[in-house]
């Protein structure tokens, strides 16, 4: 009989829809994070690729949320709670004292578990960010407004009410808008907590979707605790569990065939 | 593996095993038994093969069903998604072998007791002692996760293919020395198909088991030595 030497080949690694040619656009190195004194994050490096979806999964208190939270810098509202290490966006550290802060929050949006809409107009909400940063004539915001609602996949269902208040909308619409918001002030990263952990199944498979046109155009971070979600929506996926990254990489290998037992039994609901 | 937190999730994938099992058991006693009552001209015994597929095509079905349904229930990711496509895929080949088998007893009741070669029997039984071995160690591979043990049987069926060539030969040359012989030998000559396509099937077992173990497919095409089809009438003679 003659002798086989065996090629095995992971067809899953090579349909794997992420793209680790795209340029890297936010670079974590080393990165430590503290409450007070409990080190939360621990020596943290993650590649995030520009236009990919990349997904945080972990049981909770394993840090995602954290992680999250050091990219636009929005913990620094805390005093007891500091980050050291880089975090770098377009080869910036944006945890450097030098950097404006209420810029980096323009270009890193963040929306979260709980839709935020502010008291006021659905017009004004979109408005309220834009106006933050910029002065724009009314002909150009109104057209800036429409623009963020048309890509948040909520302009149809606004149009006609953009004076009514944005807590008249439904909770998933109301999700939207958070995204429109964010949308509007042209970041180039977008941070998503939880979007979607409370919606129905049909105002989830929209924000999904939404999540999945954003992608041409922005670097979109999410944290998740719906593995099938995970699953469905990025091209990478980020296992952490007790402030360490486990594995990272490509979402299709991570969930068909992991590396790591641990990632293995998380993702498979044996332990967390 | 440990257990999953939700328990009822692993007796859906232990009920998935066990049905695999209980159908691997019963299609390996009916390659047996159809392979003996072609040898010992055993009409009851041939009766008894055709009589135990259809507990075969039943266990198939709810394997199938009870897959999708876990598909459905849990949304299996990694190794528990593979388990559960495995499972549909192992099934759907254990189903046909006794599909095979029964084809065999079937043949064997058609032939009652013409004339047979005590050399062609003697290759036959032969090629489905090889095949058995095939059959009993996939199934083994498949419940012990052993993914060399499949490699071994994947690697093991190019001797099947090389003794049905050997048959197919010899039976021509049979058919060409007297026409009366062409009645049995076509039935004898569908049976050793018959084994042939089992060992494949087995194969197709041992695929799986490797992809379900590491989550890789084999990239490589499998050693074949059938050359039935380069056989011509003349070079048979």
């Amino acid at each position: 009989m003659s002798t086989i030497a065996l090629n095995t080949s992971s067809a899953v690694g090579k349909a794997a829809a992420g793209n680790a040619e795209a340029p890297v656009r936010i670079a974590v190195r080393n990165l430590n994070f503290y409450y007070g004194d409990f080190r939360s994050l621990k020596d943290i490096n993650l590649d995030f690729y520009d236009r990919q979806v990349t997904a945080l999964i972990g049981p909770s208190g394993c840090g995602k949320s954290t992680l999250l939270r050091t990219f636009n810098r929005i913990y620094s509202l805390y005093p007891e709670q500091r980050a050291d290490g880089e975090i770098l966006l377009d080869g910036q550290n944006v945890l450097s004292s030098s950097i404006d802060v209420n810029e980096l929050r323009a270009r890193v949006g963040m929306v979260f578990q709980k839709p935020t809409p502010f008291p006021m107009s659905i017009y004004d909400n979109i408005a309220f960010g834009i106006k933050l940063y910029e002065k724009l004539p009314k002909s150009e915001l109104d057209g800036r407004i429409e623009e963020a609602l048309r890509k948040a996949a909520l302009w149809d269902e606004a149009k006609d009410k953009l004076r009514q208040s944005g807590m008249s909308l439904s909770g998933g619409q109301q999700q939207r808008l958070c995204i429109a918001r964010t949308i509007a002030q042209k970041p180039e990263v977008i941070l998503l907590d939880e979007p979607t952990s409370a919606l129905d199944p049909i105002s989830t498979g929209k924000i999904e979707e939404l999540i999945e046109q954003l992608r041409s155009e922005f670097t979109i971070v999410i944290v998740t605790h719906n593995m099938q979600q995970a699953a469905r929506i990025s091209q990478f996926t980020a296992f952490m569990y007790l402030g360490e990254v486990v594995e990272f990489g490509p979402t299709n290998k991570m969930f068909m065939n992991p590396a790591k037992k641990q990632t293995q039994d998380y993702i498979t609901g044996r332990f967390g | 593996m440990s257990e999953h937190i939700v328990r009822s999730y692993d007796a859906d994938l232990q009920g998935l095993r066990q049905r695999i099992a209980e159908m691997g058991g019963i299609a390996e006693k009916m390659l047996v038994d159809s392979v003996a009552a072609l040898a010992r001209h055993d009409k009851p015994l041939a009766q008894a093969v055709i009589a135990s597929d259809p507990r075969l095509d039943v266990l198939h079905r709810e394997v199938e069903e009870n897959a999708i349904l876990t598909i459905a229930r849990r949304q299996p990711l990694a190794v528990d998604l593979r388990e559960t496509i495995s499972a549909i895929r192992i099934a759907g080949d254990v189903e046909r072998i006794g599909d095979l088998a029964k084809n065999i007893a079937k043949r064997a009741l058609a032939i009652g007791g013409d004339f047979q070669p005590h050399k062609i029997v003697v290759g036959l039984r032969h090629m489905n002692d090889l095949v058995m071995a095939q059959l009993k160690d996939v199934l083994d591979a498949y419940a012990q996760k052993d993914t060399a043990k499949a490699l071994d049987v994947w690697k093991r069926d190019g001797a099947i293919d090389a003794l049905y060539t050997s048959l197919f030969r010899e039976l021509l040359t049979y058919m060409m020395e007297d026409p009366r012989n062409i009645s049995f030998c076509t039935h004898l000559l569908f049976c050793a198909k018959n084994i042939e396509r089992i060992g494949d099937h087995t194969t197709n077992i041992a695929e799986t088991v490797h992809y379900l173990v590491t989550g890789e497919t084999l990239a490589i095409d499998r050693p074949k030595n059938d050359r039935s089809i380069d056989t011509s009438v003349e070079a048979g003679a």
